[in-house]
């Protein structure tokens, strides 16, 4: 579904040239849930604005469905690190952002958003404006408009990143319901082994930047897990692996 | 509702009234001469025996305020949108516009009379020219500068200029333009009673300098306590707008 070939990203200011990615070569197939983890600051989001078409690598090849989408936007379903719900949209408003954009017409699209809010746990929140929501509530709405945006790739930039601990594990658990019921294609990025461990089917390791693949790992744990996966001695074993690998590779 | 209303405006009350309380004492002990400075009671008095006429100057002023205003606000919003969306005109009348904020009104207001004669027109345009401006920096402010991140959500999903001007800059220039608006109100008051003092039969501008040069500073008071009455009443009524339209960041707001 989506490839990236032998990608390449320097940032070039003033004083110097900072090289971000260094021949990152990676896969996602359809249905997959593949999470990327990289020390803080290695390069992740760029990554994604790469994907996304935002920025033009220095180097190399994005494709998607065999097609190149190298600077090309518009292809990808996304839930950015921080916020971006707009602050003058209702929640409604905000989650049918995506479909509006696609070019569905404004009600059909809020229809679809109010048969979904309930679900997510904003039912009676419709009307609500993003600055009345906790941080948890405001990333679900923004996870709902890249859930019903029509791209098949969703793209979570550390969806989670933001919340406390507790929060951060029911969101999890709640991401990983929803995902083996609807088993979208997403690829996940996140500094948190366990995260990754716990929800993707295959996880990219990277170095701290310039970041390089330094693994890719396969997760072999059954569908669905729960809390109680975390416990498993493989996971364990797994997550001192990756552990190591990353601490290893510190600058 | 009325009662956090009262304890805001509470203060700003108290010290208006204590002031005119000063006033009136100052001006009874001194014993001051009424043409150098007339009782606040004095000038109440006046503005009540005479108060048709000062209606119908009242009445003049406004109608030309508004209708500046209103052409102002037309201008300014139509001209950020222009300039917004074609770069090269901007830079090419950018220079222009800030030019013409420099024109000192006192030079320009006998051209226009010459121009267009002594009717409404001329003042419309002078408080029009006033008005424009600060409408048209702040809406191409809030129209230039989305946040970034939003900005790029909506590329990166595929977004065209058309739907990122529509669902992004234009919402997001909405509390700008209300901060244009807020100056302009003022500004149309005082560019009203500007215009009218270059020619006019009529109007609160008429009104002041006929007293002033007979020396019936009660009256120069009347106008003033009329102009500031109603500035405050117009830029009141903005506010009010601005809270019934932007309804989103109301909680964020202290005052
Ligand atoms: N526009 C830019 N110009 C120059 N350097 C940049 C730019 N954007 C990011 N960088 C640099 O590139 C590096 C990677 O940034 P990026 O945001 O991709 O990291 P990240 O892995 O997402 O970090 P985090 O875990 O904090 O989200 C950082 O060191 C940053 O300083
Ligand atoms: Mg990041």
């Amino acid at each position: 579904m989506l490839e990236l070939k032998r990608v390449n990203m320097h940032y070039k200011t003033k004083e110097q040239c900072i090289g971000v990615l260094q021949d990152i070569s990676l896969q996602v197939e359809r249905g997959e849930f593949v999470a990327i983890i990289g020390p803080s600051g290695c390069g992740k989001s760029t990554l994604f604005k790469l994907i996304g078409g935002l920025l033009t690598p220095t180097a190399g090849e994005v494709w998607l469905d065999g097609e190149e989408i190298t600077g090309k936007t518009g292809h990808i379903s996304y839930v950015p690190q921080h916020s971006t719900l707009f602050p003058w949209r209702t929640v409604e408003s905000n989650a049918a952002l995506a479909l509006e954009i696609a070019g569905v017409p404004k009600k059909k699209a809020l229809a679809e958003v109010r048969s979904w809010l309930p679900r997510l746990g904003l039912g009676g929140y419709e009307l609500a404006y993003p600055d009345a929501l906790s941080g948890g509530m405001q990333q679900r709405v923004s996870f709902l408009r890249a859930l019903l945006s029509p791209q098949e790739l969703m793209c979570l930039d550390e969806p989670f990143g933001a919340l406390d601990a507790l929060t951060r594990s029911e969101m999890q658990q709640w991401l990983l319901d929803i995902w083996e019921e609807h088993r979208r294609t997403v690829l996940l990025v996140t500094h948190s082994i366990e995260e990754a461990l716990l929800m993707a089917d295959r996880v990219y390791v990277l170095s701290p930047r310039p970041a390089r693949v330094l693994a890719e790992v396969p997760v072999p744990f059954a569908r669905p897990r729960t809390a109680a996966t975390i416990a498993l001695p493989e996971f364990v074993a797994l997550r001192q692996e990756i552990h190591s690998m990353l601490a290893s590779n510190k600058e | 509702m009325t009662n956090k209303l009262l304890r805001r405006s509470g203060p700003p009350l108290l010290a208006v009234v204590l002031l005119l309380v000063i006033w009136e004492l100052y001006v009874k002990v001194y014993q001051v001469q009424a043409w150098l400075l007339p009782a606040p009671t004095a000038i109440i008095r006046e503005a009540l025996s005479n108060w048709p006429r000062v209606q119908m100057h009242t009445l003049a002023t406004l109608e030309i305020a508004l209708l500046g205003f209103f052409l102002g606000t037309a201008v300014g919003l139509v001209l950020a949108i222009v300039l917004h969306s074609l770069a090269p005109l901007r830079q090419a009348l950018y220079p222009l516009l800030i030019l013409s904020q420099n024109i000192p009104i006192i030079a320009l207001a006998p051209l226009l009379v010459v121009w267009f004669g002594f009717g409404v027109l001329p003042k419309v345009l002078i408080i029009a020219l006033m008005c424009f401006f600060p409408i048209l920096i702040a809406a191409l402010q809030g129209l230039d500068y989305p946040d970034g991140a939003m900005l790029d959500y909506m590329r990166m999903i595929g977004a065209k200029p058309a739907q990122i001007f529509l669902k992004l800059e234009l919402p997001n220039s909405l509390p700008h333009v209300f901060s244009g608006l807020k100056v302009a109100a003022t500004y149309s008051m005082m560019g009203a009673v500007i215009s009218e003092w270059l020619g006019a039969q009529q109007g609160l501008g008429v009104y002041m300098r006929l007293a002033a040069s007979s020396f019936r500073t009660d009256r120069v008071f009347v106008s003033i306590f009329v102009i500031v009455a109603l500035s405050l009443l117009f830029f009141a009524s903005i506010v009010y707008l601005e809270r019934n339209l932007i309804r989103w960041n109301s909680r964020r707001e202290g005052n």
